[in-house]
Parts: C-alpha cells; structure tokens; sequence
C-alpha cells in the first residue's frame, strides 16, 4: 500500500504550517499533525474571557519574510497588518518619551529630553540601516558548515564571506562590535539619555536570560532596523485577529495548496527503520507512514523526545542537551472595562494605539534582571504593553479593551518552583507596577491570565517556556542553531528534518525556518 | 479663499499637518494625521469618515425626469427602481466620456445625481423640450462616506432605519439623531460602505452622531490620501486623473470611451436612444482601441532595480498621479495613470491604459520606474480589476 503522504509535518506552529506550504505548493501530499485544537503553536488568538480575544503569547508581527508573504499569497488569504504606530515610556519624574509615527515628532520629542539625542538619533539610524541591509540577505541563508568541505556548504562560506567583504571595513568593524558588544555598552557610545537606552536595549533582552549590560545583546537591536526596512512593504505592526490570524492565514494558504490539517493528533514518536524516518506514531497508537518526517518543534523535543536519543551520534545528543533555553518572560493578558490613564500623559490618545515600554532606565532593566539570575522574577519587571482593541476593535466587545503585557523577567526555574501562588504574586507585581504609572487599571481590570515560563512551556510545548525555541544567543545562532554540523534542517537520521524557530533564523513570528527547511528538503537551496 | 464644506468646523481642528487639498473649489483634508497609515488602515479594518461633500449634487424632478437622464447616459435609467442607485458614465455623441458618477431614484419623478465637475449645462442642454426641472444642490448638502467593515454596525447605533438590510447601490430615507438623512450603500472604496447625505444646515449634528457612536467600533476620520490608496485597491477611476473628461480634452486622444475605460457594463447592449449610442456600438463590434487595467509590478524585479542602487525599494507612502510609460516587447504600449503601494494586498499597483492587444489579463509588460534620478522599468503583470473585491462589499 502506497503512503497517503509523502510528508508529515510535527506540530501547526507557523514554521510548521510555512513548511507544509512549500512543500505541498511543490506537489507533495503534506500532513500537518497539532497536537492542541487549534494551529499556531506559540501564535494563537483565544476568547479566554467571554467577548474578550487575546494574542495569547507572540502578539506583534515584525519579521514576517516578505518572500513568505508573496509566494504564498498570504493576503489572499487573511494577512492584514495594523500600523503598530508609536512607543511611549512613563519616567520615574513623572514625564514621559514618546517616539511616533512621524519622524519630526519624534525627533521634537527626544529633544525635549536631549537635543544632543536628537541629533544623534538620525545618525545611529543611519548606521542601523547600513548593518541591518548586511545582515538581512542572512535570514534567507541556508547556514553553511564553515568546517565542511561539501560543494554547496563551500559556495555558501563564500557567499557569506564575500557578502561581509562588501561591507568594507568601517561597517564590517561596526558590525563586529554590534555582534560582541552589551546593548547598554553599544548605546553608551552614542546616546546619554539614559530611558531612551533603556528602551533601546530592551529589545535585545527579549527572551533571552541576560541583561542589557550582557555582551552579546546589542545585536538584537538591528532586529528593530530590519522591521523598518521590511516596515517600506508594512510587514510591521499587529494583525487583525491577532496573532493566530497570521497562523490561520498560512494554515489557509496551505490547504489550499493542498495540505491536510489534523489537530488534536498528538505525535508520541517518529518511527526510523535502518537509520531513517519511516512515518510517525501518534499518542492515540495510530501509525502514519511518509518518507519525509519534519519536526516544527523546539531541538530539545526534535532531538530527544521525538526519537530516541540511542539513534543519534553522541555529540549531536551532547550538543543539544546543553542547548539553551532558560524561559526568561511571562504574560499577563488583561481584559478591561475601560483604558488606562497614565498619569504621564493624561486622558485618552493616540498614545494608545500604540505600546506602551515600561522601561524608565537601564538600571531598572539591569535590577529586574538581578531578581532573574538569583531565581526570582523581577518585582520591577521590563513589560512591553499593546492594547490590540484600540487598533482592531473585533478584539473586545465595544468599548471595552484587553491589554496584552509582556513580561520580563519570569525564570523557567523559579527558586521553590511555580506553583499558584507564586504565579498570582508574579501577576500582583505586574498589575501593581503598572498601576504606579496607571492608577486607574486596577480598577478596570475584569479578567487576568497570567503565564508563567512553565505555563508556557505546558501550554505550546516550548522547552522551559523559552518564547524563541531556544534563546537566541550568538553562541546559539546561524551555523550553530541548533548544534554544529545539523543547522541546514537536516537531522542524523535520513528523512528526518526540523524546520522549528530552533533553527536559522530563529525566533519571531518570521517563518524564514520554515520556508528555508522546506526548500532545503525540496532540494533548492535558498539563495 | 477657497470654500469651505459643511463639516469644515469639524474637520478643520483635526487636521494635524495643515496638509489640505483642492477638491472642486472646497478645501477638504488630504490627511489628518501626520501619517495617513492608520486612515487608510481604518478603511480596511474598522470605519473610516471621510468628507464627500465637494462633489456636485443636481435634483432632477418632473414628468420627464427618467427620459432626460435615460437620454444622457450610458446605463438604462428606465429600470432604476425608487430607493435605487446607479453608477453610469455619460458620454457626448462621439461615444466618448464627458464624467461618471451616481444616481439615485429618491421618488417616482424624482432622481439625484452626482457628479465630478458641473453638469448644469448638460442637463439643460439635454433637457431641452421637455417637462423637468433641474436644479443644483451642490452646497446645499453635505455628504459623508462611512466606509470599512465596522460601518454597518455604527449605522445601525445611530439609525432607526434598519441599514444591515440594504442592499448595495440601494437607499433608505432615515433620521440620524433626528436629523433627515439619506443613507445610500455606496461609496469610493470598493468596501463595505454608505454614503449619508444631509441638510448642510445640520450636517454637523450627523458627523457628532457617527464619530460618538463609532469611537468604540475605531471610527477614524480619513482624507484623500487614504481614499486614493483604497480606490486604487478597487479599480476605481478617477476624472482628471485616469481620464479626461472630453468636454476639456484639448485633442482627440485626450478622450476615452466608457469601454476604453473598462466600464462596458456601464453600456447596456439594449437600450433606446443616448448620447453616444451608434458610436458605442460600433466601438462594441470592432472591439475597443485601448482598455483600463490592472498593473501588478513585480517585487522581485523592482527590489533588483533598487539592490543595483545599494538601496532597498523607496516607495512613496502616497498614491502618485503621474504617467508613467508602459512598454512590451521594446516599444511603448501604453502608460499608467494612478498607483499605490498597496499595504493590504502587499503588492505595488498601477491602474493604467494599455493599447489593444496587450491588454489581456497574464500580459507581461514592463513599466517605468524612476530610481536614483535613473528612469528604468520594472516587469508587471495586467491584471483584471478591481485589485481587491471584498464579499462584504456587496453581502
């Protein structure tokens, strides 16, 4: 009897669904298995009050590849994103920084503040531009193996080496110091208003377990430079449905390439015969052969959960086992009967219809991470604030609002372990941190979810509740995601591929894993 | 200076960059924030408010009210039903477009239509003989468009007239906040719309109503930078932009025919006399000379012309209204007259006029791009209109 499918996709995270995609779009009969009942993994849209819809873990698009977007047609099939438009910082005096949709305003702003600032702004973003158009033909790379000799691994180190090349060396040496360099440090060398760093640097902590003066983190901030370059075509912003709108439009341009979607299918194994993946077993005992098996899931369950680690080489087992994950951030989803008034920009504005950064300073950022590294969460946590109901009204009934915070930081290995208690008391220091800037909040608030790493973890299958599949740390990323010698989607056994955010280019809802993993299983190598 | 509209005393405190725009001798807002974005975006996803009341508005009335109109325009006005509405074009005895609009049929011997320029004359002219009175409302009447997919729901908050069964091209007498209005499901987006007519006395009385009741359905004034984007979206002309009206084409090629613009379902195959009819007809028979279509230029190419710059695609954030060459096989085949970069559709448009025969849906042609002062051409596709077409628009 001929299989049914010729691939079968491990979990209907958005990578997952991008692979399936491609792979169907390319003629093969594809199976997603979900385990839970819904697609989207760590990008889904749930009523978890009456009324109220919440992007319930990743709630901003920003990297969405905008080749993913055009050769499935997403908009065809649902992608409609938001402007996302401005960022406000309530300070520590009272004040507050503004940055908006429009450059002069914002510029007039920071001025306010630091006209020094204001002026340097221009010219960091200049810098930014130039480091982020070098890396971003990265995110579209299959990584070579630097040690490998192999024809296609070879084109690709000299792809990549001639590529930096041709940065020259005044941007080659700013790039390599974005690449070693603490975000605090890298911003010292060009701001001095400290919350405008603070805020800055707050985008390099994100979901990783250091602190804006770890080396290594100023990296991240060319993730924001690269939003605004793709930001010409808007792939920037905040998804009408919310996040697992984005899912649901890939899982629709999947079917109607074809693809087969079954969820609440929970895969126990991938069976290999002889050193290769025959098909996959479900926890309900079914069997479903296919010659090609990809797993959507984090490295730690790809590698050793979904087969048994005895089939793989010992350094590969060794590798991931010391992969990193360490969850570093929760959510707190809040349903509200009326808006926040923040007591550093009274009543009710356009500041509203965009984030909200609690971020007052870099010593702040750096004492909440201080709670982390000695197993606590921060009592004065970096949040990261959206009011999705004020740009898409389909999210709260009419007006009434819901609140998405993330949180940062919340340690996967809590000193004493989560438990209730402890996850309604990490809720209280959100909810009372944010009420010295909002006092009103606590008194509008009808509904409040709190996510833990743990609940994380449970809840999407995320190890340790890290939001990226694995922190995306230098020592992690490019030819070393997961692990030495198996960053081209490949695994040690034969028609067993990973194509999860635990791969290049990793994590954010950006699908380049996925469409990289598929086209390396068809063969064509991405340029 | 120039005139003011009804809502002036509403709109002219929200507009945040003094950014304006000449709309038939009115001053209406082109944005009203410093990013027209979300007013664009508001369309699309919630409800956006925009100021129409420039346009020219004619009562038409009498005996003869339904000949007159019959006699000057393309589309059969003997079948418009009261509460109905039609779009049409008219056309002067060559065939070729004098301007486009609506007209409704508010009673039995009793028809508004609306216009881009004036028609006074022509409809004297056409009139002439027989038993009608023609009369301009134009300032007399203030008209808002609510368009977006949350529009219903907000008339419905502010309506006693049940709006969610009207159907599309029909309208209903109503009051909003006791004020007598005409609501008709019509509009210049290609959206889920109405368009609300009212007594220019107490037009801002209705506009209070909408933006109460719409604030928690994100109810967002929007200027004409945000319209043009959505009528690029969905194919719709615009006179003075895409075409010439031929009462003001100084030199024949200046003209278009309804068919030239894609609007052949404006001209009926069977009808009694008009302006234009034997012309139209043989036009019909022979096949149109140039028709209005749908260009979709290719990222890939147009991220290629840019990359040999060293830059990533620079497109305005606006749509442009300049004429930019369309060539096929080494020669020009025509020229593109409105595009857009569409944030919805994630693709860059163009509506533009293509001779025949390179006017075929999947034609692959190239348009003229400027990049870095170099003027180069990037690969498109023709592609049918309109660009985006929502169910909602007509469910």
């Amino acid at each position: 009897m001929t299989p049914r499918f010729d691939c079968i996709i491990v979990g209907g995270g958005h990578n997952g669904l991008v692979t399936a995609a491609y792979l169907a779009r390319a003629g093969r009969k594809t199976l997603v298995l979900e385990r839970r009942p819904l697609v989207g993994g760590a990008a889904v849209t749930e009523e978890i009050f009456p009324g109220f819809k919440f992007s319930v873990f990743s709630y901003v698009v920003s990297l969405l590849r905008p080749e993913i977007i055009r050769e499935l047609e997403l908009p065809r099939h649902g992608l409609q994103i938001l402007p996302l438009e401005s960022t406000v910082v309530p300070l520590d005096n009272g004040d507050y920084l503004g940055s908006w949709a429009d450059p002069d305003q914002t510029r007039r702003e920071l001025a306010r503040h630091s006209p020094r600032d204001a002026e340097a702004a221009t010219l960091f973003g200049r810098l930014m531009h130039h480091m982020a158009m070098a890396v971003r033909p990265i995110l579209s790379m299959v990584p070579p193996d630097p040690t490998s000799l192999a024809p296609s691994d070879l084109r690709g180190m000299l792809k990549f080496a001639g590529h930096f090349r041709s940065l020259g060396a005044e941007r080659f040496h700013a790039l390599y110091k974005l690449m070693t360099m603490s975000s605090a440090d890298y911003l010292d060398e060009w701001f001095e208003f400290d919350p405008l760093k603070a805020t800055k640097s707050a985008s390099g902590i994100i979901g990783t377990f250091l602190g804006p003066r770890s080396p290594g983190t100023a990296y991240v901030l060319l993730h924001h430079y690269m939003g605004e370059i793709d930001g010409a075509f808007r792939a920037w912003g905040f998804q009408k449905g919310g996040t697992g709108a984005i899912s649901e439009t890939i899982a629709r341009a999947a079917r109607a390439n074809g693809v087969e979607i079954r969820t609440g299918a929970a895969v126990e194994r991938v069976l290999v015969r002889n050193g290769r993946a025959t098909g996959v077993a479900l926890e309900s005992g079914e069997e479903i052969p296919a010659s090609i098996v990809v797993s959507g899931l984090d490295p730690r369950r790809t590698f050793l959960e979904l087969v048994e680690p005895a089939q793989l080489p010992e350094d590969v087992v060794a590798g991931i086992r010391r992969f990193k994950f360490r969850g570093s951030s929760g959510k707190v989803n809040l349903a509200l009967s009326e808006l926040p008034n923040f007591t550093c920009l009274p009543g009710i504005g356009p500041q509203h219809r965009g984030a909200f950064s609690i971020s007052p300073s870099l010593e702040y950022l750096e004492r909440a991470y201080d709670d982390a590294k000695y197993g606590e969460f921060s009592r004065n946590p970096y949040m990261d604030i959206v009011i999705p109901s004020m740009i898409d009204p389909g999210m709260a009934p009419p007006g009434k609002h819901v609140m998405s915070i993330f949180v940062q930081y919340a340690p996967h290995n809590l000193t004493g372990g989560w438990t209730d208690a402890r996850r309604e008391a990490f809720g209280d220091a959100v909810v009372n941190t944010l009420t010295r800037y909002a006092p009103n909040l606590k008194g509008a608030i009808l509904g409040r979810q709190v996510l833990t790493p743990l609940d994380i973890e449970r809840t999407t299958g995320l190890t340790e509740g890290n939001i990226f599949a694995g922190e995306l740390a230098l020592h992690q990323l490019f030819f070393l995601r997961p692990v030495a010698g198996w960053a081209d989607y490949r695994t040690p056994i034969e028609g067993y591929w990973q194509c999860g955010a635990g791969t290049h280019p990793g994590g954010g809802i950006m699908g380049a894993s996925g469409r990289l993993a598929a086209l390396e299983i068809l063969g064509k190598r991405g340029g | 200076m120039l005139k003011t509209t009804p809502f002036h005393s509403r709109t002219a405190p929200l507009v945040q960059g003094q950014a304006w725009r000449r709309w038939a001798g009115h001053a209406v807002a082109s944005a009203y924030e410093l990013v027209h974005d979300r007013e664009y975006a508001a369309i699309r996803n919630s409800a956006a408010l925009l100021d129409v009341s420039p346009l020219y508005k004619y009562l038409i009335s009498g005996p003869d009210a339904s000949r007159l109109l019959d006699r000057m325009v393309t589309r059969d006005i003997t079948k418009c039903r009261i509460g109905q509405v039609v779009y049409t074009t008219w056309c002067d005895r060559h065939g070729k477009v004098i301007d486009d609009g609506t007209i409704s049929r508010l009673g039995d011997a009793l028809y508004r239509m609306t216009s881009a320029e004036p028609n006074l004359r022509w409809l004297t002219l056409n009139g002439a003989g027989m038993d009608v009175q023609i009369e301009e409302i134009s300032s007399r009447l203030g008209a808002l468009a609510l368009q977006g997919p949350l529009s219903r729901d907000i008339l419905q908050q502010v309506s006693p007239a049940d709006c969610s069964s009207l159907r599309y091209f029909r309208l209903v007498e109503t009051t909003i906040r006791g004020v007598p209005v005409t609501v008709s499901r019509t509009g210049y987006t290609g959206d889920l719309g109405y368009e609300i007519w009212v007594d220019a006395d107490r037009a801002v009385t209705v506009w209070d109503a909408l933006i109460e009741a719409g604030t928690p359905y994100g109810i967002t004034p929007a200027g004409i930078w945000a319209l043009d984007m959505a009528r690029i979206e969905a194919g719709l002309i615009m006179l003075d932009v895409d075409y010439h009206s031929s009462h003001h084409a100084l030199i024949e090629a200046q003209k278009s025919s309804p068919l030239e613009l894609g609007l052949e379902w404006t001209v009926p195959e069977e009808k009694g006399p008009y302006n234009g009819r034997s012309m139209l007809r043989a036009e019909r028979a022979r096949g149109p000379a140039w028709r209005f279509m749908g260009l979709a230029v290719d990222w890939v190419s147009l991220e290629g012309l840019y990359a040999r710059a060293g830059l990533p695609p620079q497109l305005p954030t606006a749509a442009w209204r300049t004429s930019a060459p369309v060539y096929r096989d080494g020669g020009q085949i025509g020229y593109a007259s409105s595009g857009c970069w569409s944030p919805l559709l994630k693709q860059y448009l163009a509506l533009a006029h293509l001779r025949a025969p390179h006017f075929a849906p999947g034609t692959n042609v190239r348009m003229e791009v400027t990049v870095e002062h170099q003027r180069l051409q990037a690969e498109a596709r023709v592609v049918e209109l309109p660009f985006f077409n929502p169910e909602r628009k007509r469910s």
